[in-house]
């Protein structure tokens, strides 16, 4: 007997139910079944397996179905949380770690909700973005302090190797085995067609994709998976993962179920074994060592590919990019810990790590006191969810911003957290062929593309209402943000103002 | 084959002189990093000491060195061949797919960490007389093999192949190592066992004037992981 009662109910309209059957094809968690009755066959649910992820609701041709919040409960209590409750009842009934996946769902402060962006009034004039050129490029990588001329007096053009987007945004790291085939597909055809960087994470490049290389950023990781030379050239730059916002300070670990032959094949690794990443790296213990894997891989590509270094934003996270800027990377990511991810232990994700808004403001502001804020790019993620946060991210010190969640949004995921079971219903965080075939990557791709191109122009409305066009003069621009309810240690961190101020 | 004296030159030069050479032969190497980083077919000979991430990445060819190697070699090795005339520091062979190295000496802690085998790659460590601890941590494919030349009675540390998920670690010794995790299978190797890496203890034998009768006719010890998948009843959905 189990203690942990269905979180939904599935309402199921029989006026408008034509025991058509779809649902039951429609759901890989075998919620619905049809079952032969006296009177004819009927559909039945089974709450229990639901994760609340729509998919029967949406392609029901009748909208015969709701999912509803079970209003079941436990007695009214504050502190002991209806899911508190029922994850004591799962771990004693199992002895197991809590895992779940996607970001912290938790109640913690959202900066990006408190701080309002400026725009020109009578003094300065706003922009039209529609009439006038605005420009959005971004170009990340190291920028040289020092003009060097030869012998002639011409300048010598030595510039550090470069990643240039069309917008200030690239789709995260997310691998192929924690999501599928289409999914990577659409991400790939987005990126090559926006002019921006999909990452393939820690799971290799499948061959396939070796053709979208000059839009992927490939991803060395702790378990170097799928690592090999012509991956290392395959992609516009190489991003070390040190850690994730989701999960700072444990490694990853793909189950062999998610194994599949092409997964093996992408991973470089036999099927069915389980893929285990390392909490750290076990040649990276500091700093020297980063800048020693750092200037393998440059070695390795020829200096030709620019280096990221992906860290989780934890609480000295101003100190440690202070590091990476000294180690030779061209760009830093801070991931945030709302950051999603495709399985993490519950009570690492929602208790590890501090938000981006306030992890990106003080490495910017520490980079700039060293001097040091040109040595690197700074990329923040970590639950950018549209483009005011995007705006804001970048007006707070990021160069650019990864964007994971929101991608997989746009691909049609709904959030119902449950990536880590292999089963989703909407052919993103899948293996299962039937499931990865529901996602059309043509169609995906145009979603992604549509939404970029949404959030470009809002970016652009933004800017130009701010009196600015270049992207460039936004960043660090903090003057044109504003706090509202935040204290004075948070507005001190932020570098920030209150409103009114 | 060219010469290099790489006295003073700093390791992106050294690196840059050896990409233009298919065999290359160096003098007087002091610790410049990264010799052979992701190189695919070259053939080089290093005099001296060779830094740390000697062949990372590398995808074929030979490196022969003359000398003691710095900490992690062979990082994600892929293929090639690395044979140590002395010790190997650190890390040797850090999440190696491919290849074999050779090291006629001591390897240092956390050799053979993540090393794994796909398709027909299947990496190989011989370490000639014992390693640090953490041998073949983590590791999810390949071979190890500590020969113990010199009969010391621990050849491995503490926590060797703890995390193993794959491959196996042999090791020459009179008697069973001690310290292992409990997920690991040990085992006395038979004749059976001991075929498969015959070849590899001839090869270290021809390297290093060894004689591989004395090594062979003697105990051998056989590390692997009890499951594939180690975490699989770790977790519970949530």
């Amino acid at each position: 007997m189990s203690y942990v009662y269905a979180d939904y109910e599935i309402k199921r309209d029989l006026t408008r139910c034509t025991t058509c059957g779809i649902c039951v094809k429609q759901c890989f968690n075998g919620v619905h079944s049809l079952i032969e009755t006296e009177k004819g066959v009927r559909l039945v649910s089974d709450e229990s397996k639901c994760v609340n992820c729509h998919r029967c609701v949406s392609l029901c041709p009748s909208r015969a179905l709701k999912i509803v919040r079970s209003d079941l409960f436990f007695r009214e209590n504050d502190n002991w949380k209806d899911s508190v409750i029922k994850e004591i009842y799962k771990q004693a009934e199992s002895g197991g770690v809590l895992l779940s996946s996607m970001g912290c769902p938790e109640e913690y402060p959202v900066y990006f909700d408190k701080i309002l962006i400026n725009a020109s009034q009578v003094t300065n004039p706003s922009i039209d973005p529609l009439r006038e050129p605005m420009e959005t490029k971004v170009t990340l990588g190291k920028r040289n302090h020092e003009i060097q001329r030869d012998k002639n007096g011409h300048i010598v053009c030595n510039t550090s190797p470069r990643l240039n987007l069309e917008l200030p945004i690239m789709f995260s790291a997310m691998s192929y085995g924690s999501i599928s085939y289409n999914a990577h597909k659409s991400l790939a055809l987005a990126a090559t067609e926006l002019g921006i960087c999909y990452n393939t994470g820690e799971g290799g490049l499948n061959k396939d994709f070796f053709k979208y290389g000059k839009n992927t950023i490939v991803q060395v990781a702790s378990g170097r998976f799928g690592v090999y030379k012509d991956y290392l050239e395959a992609g516009a730059a190489i991003e070390i993962k040190m850690g994730q916002g989701a999960k700072p300070g444990i490694g990853g670990h793909l189950p062999g179920a998610k194994i599949t032959e092409d997964v093996s094949m992408t991973r470089m690794i036999p099927v069915g074994t389980d893929a285990i990443s390392p909490a750290p790296h076990h040649d990276i213990y500091s700093i020297e060592d980063l800048k020693q894997l750092v200037f393998a891989l440059k070695e390795a590509t020829e200096y030709k590919k620019p280096i990221i270094v992906k860290v989780a934003a934890v609480h000295n996270i101003a100190a440690v990019a202070s590091g990476i800027a000294r180690s030779g990377a061209d760009i830093i990511a801070i991931d945030g810990f709302r950051g999603g991810t495709g399985a993490a232990p519950t009570r690492i994700r929602d208790n590890v790590g501090i938000p981006i808004e306030l992890a990106l403001a003080s490495v910017d502001s520490r980079l700039r006191e060293e001097g040091i804020r040109e040595n690197v790019s700074l990329v923040a993620g970590g639950s950018i969810r549209s483009s005011a946060d995007v705006v804001k991210a970048i007006a707070l010190g990021a160069d650019a911003v990864y964007i994971g969640t929101a991608a997989l949004v746009a691909l049609g995921c709904h959030l119902c957290r449950n990536c880590q079971s292999g089963k989703c219903n909407w052919g993103i965080a899948t293996q299962i062929p039937e499931l990865v075939g529901r996602l059309e990557p043509e169609t995906g791709s145009k979603r992604l593309v549509n939404l970029l191109t949404a959030w470009d122009h809002e970016i652009k409305e933004f800017m130009g209402g701010m009196g600015i066009n270049s992207i460039e003069a936004l960043k660090g621009n903090r003057l044109m943000l504003r706090g509202v309810g935040l204290n004075e240690k948070e507005l001190a961190i932020l570098g920030i103002k209150h409103a009114g101020e | 084959m060219k010469t290099i004296n790489c006295e003073k030159l700093d390791f992106s030069k050294l690196g840059e002189l050896i990409r233009e050479e298919k065999e290359v032969e160096l003098i007087n190497c002091e610790g410049q990093r990264f010799i052979g980083a992701g190189t695919e077919n070259k053939k080089i000979i290093i005099n001296g000491v060779p830094g740390n991430g000697l062949a990372s990445f590398m995808s074929g060819g030979e490196i022969t060195v003359r000398g003691n190697v710095q900490d992690q070699a062979c990082d994600t090795m892929n293929d090639g061949n690395v044979v140590i005339y002395g010790s190997a520091g650190d890390a040797t062979g850090y999440a190696m797919r491919g290849g074999t190295i050779y090291i006629e000496g001591k390897a240092g802690y956390r050799t053979g960490i993540h090393i794994k085998e796909y398709g027909d790659k299947k990496p190989v460590i011989v370490i000639g007389e014992t390693a640090g601890s953490f041998l073949g941590e983590y590791q999810a494919g390949g071979i190890i093999i500590v020969l113990n030349r010199k009969d010391d009675k621990s050849p491995v540390g503490f926590f060797c192949g703890t995390g193993m998920h794959g491959g196996k670690i042999v090791i020459r010794c009179a008697k069973e190592p001690k310290n292992l995790s409990p997920k690991i299978r040990i085992k006395k190797a038979n004749e059976e066992d001991l075929k498969e890496i015959k070849r590899y203890v001839f090869k270290f034998c021809e390297y290093f004037s060894e004689d591989a009768n004395r090594l062979l006719n003697s105990d051998f010890y056989i590390l692997t992981p009890d499951s594939e998948n180690p975490y699989k009843e770790l977790y519970v959905q949530n």
